[in-house]
């Protein structure tokens, strides 16, 4: 088995659904980080059989709560002095603010320039999100 | 209520208030005329709708208000590419209420965000026309005396038709009501609303293709037009529309005190034949919007 170095402090993205990962590290930016970042997919889950993590050496203010978009089945470690010191579950947010955009052609998202696009969690299993504006459903593609 | 942007802001008790409203306007229309008398409304309409603008026009101006306001986007500050938001604020500072227009949809919830002053969304797109509603709503309550209780047959385009959704998210706050969508296979209601409505409120409905076979059960009949650009080829639309018109035929197996509801403009979903029945009530209804509208201008100022 590959083995990677636990990190000392830091944060620790677990329990990705396999196949996740990659999506969480790109909506994430990881790689412009100018930090150490580890993508790890496939790795052996006692929980779900198989897993994806990303292990990221420094303490960032990332924005997670994208996260629990792409996948609210995650764990997210933080780590100090190699000790995990807070588990954070994750869930999908209740609102989500200038990350979805509205695929509405008809939205007055799609014209007016400055307005924030925000929406509401519509279901949580179906990931499905409906815009603040014109209701149109958002459905979050696995 | 500050702002009315969407028929599900008001709550049963707000759509009583302004229904008994309504109902004293009609009755003494006289008491109600000076009402408004030193207010100013503006009637934004980013494009155009004569009888929505006229039905809120007249509505004002017989409170005794004043009203400003443009018809089309080309003769507005619009066409040179101002915010919204700047309009709104703009125009907020010169009157007391704003009853908007706009293709976009969602465009008055985003006008309201910045606006001092009550916003009306007289329609936004295929979204939402909360004042179709309550005229839809004003109109069940003077012909059959309740909501409640009753049997509800909508026809035609029940995919694109937003009347159509925001009376049944309205209606379904009510007790009692069984819904008949009645509707070719290509515009039937969409999903959302009948798994957000429908089944989550455990609202009886059932779905069928010809007005013929439900005629009989219904309490008050919806149409609605069905439009020959929702159709994929004329074949289809030729094959269709003539089960989706009323006509005197249809309406021999109808109840005897049936209501026949229509948002207007009619194309040829009603035949003229029909006018002259006793349940037809559509030329009604367009009055009562006006009524309805006076009753919301009256609330939303709280000039009473
Ligand atoms: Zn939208």
């Amino acid at each position: 088995m590959l083995y990677i170095d636990s990190i000392s402090k830091g944060i620790v993205i677990d329990h990705i659904s396999p196949g996740l990962g990659f999506r969480i590290f790109q909506y994430l930016k990881l790689e412009k980080s100018d930090y150490t970042v580890a993508l790890i997919i496939n790795a052996p889950s006692k929980r779900k059989g198989k897993k994806d993590v990303i292990k990221i050496e420094k303490h960032t203010d990332l924005d997670l709560r994208i996260i629990g978009i792409i996948d609210p089945d995650v764990t997210i470690n933080i780590i100090r002095n190699e000790k995990i010191v807070e588990k954070i579950q994750l869930s999908p947010p209740q609102k989500v603010e200038g990350v979805i955009q509205c695929k509405n052609p008809r939205c007055v998202t799609s014209t007016e320039d400055n307005v924030t696009q925000t929406f509401s969690l519509l279901d949580k299993k179906e990931l499905s999100y409906k815009c603040d504006y014109c209701d149109h459903i958002y459905n979050w593609e696995m | 209520m500050k702002h009315l942007i969407d028929s599900m802001d008001l709550s049963i008790e707000e759509l009583e208030e302004l229904f008994t409203l309504s109902k004293e306007i009609m009755k003494d229309e006289d008491k109600y005329r000076f009402s408004c008398e030193k207010k100013l409304m503006s009637t934004l309409f980013y494009e155009p709708s004569t009888r929505t603008r006229f039905s809120f026009e007249a509505a004002m101006l017989r409170l005794g208000g004043k009203v400003i306001g443009f018809s089309e986007a080309s003769t507005s500050s619009a066409s040179k590419g101002e915010s919204l938001p700047d309009t709104i604020r703009t125009v907020g500072s010169y009157v007391d209420l704003i009853v908007m227009r706009h293709p976009k949809e969602g465009a008055p919830r985003y006008a309201s965000l910045t606006s001092d002053v009550p916003i009306i969304n007289a329609g936004d797109g295929g979204h939402q026309h909360p004042t179709q509603t309550l005229t839809d709503l004003l109109t069940i309550i003077e012909i059959k005396g309740k909501i409640e209780n009753q049997t509800i047959g909508l026809c035609g385009d029940l995919k694109f038709g937003r009347t159509v959704h925001s009376l049944i998210k309205s209606l379904s706050k009510y007790e009692g009501i069984n819904f008949i969508l009645i509707s070719p296979p290509e515009l039937k209601i969409p999903e959302y609303i009948k798994k957000e409505i429908l089944l989550k409120e455990s609202i009886p409905f059932i779905e069928v293709e010809t007005l013929e076979e439900v005629m009989g059960d219904i309490d008050v009949l919806y149409m609605t037009r069905v439009q020959k650009e929702r159709f994929f080829n004329e074949a289809d639309y030729v094959r269709l529309k003539d089960t989706y018109i009323l006509d005197n035929k249809k309406l021999i197996s109808a109840k005897k005190d049936l209501a026949i509801l229509h948002p207007l403009p009619r194309v040829n979903e009603i035949s003229p034949e029909v006018d002259s029945d006793p349940r037809a009530v559509y030329f009604k209804q367009a009055k009562y919007g006006m009524y309805v509208r006076m009753a919301l201008i009256i609330k939303m100022l709280g000039a009473i």
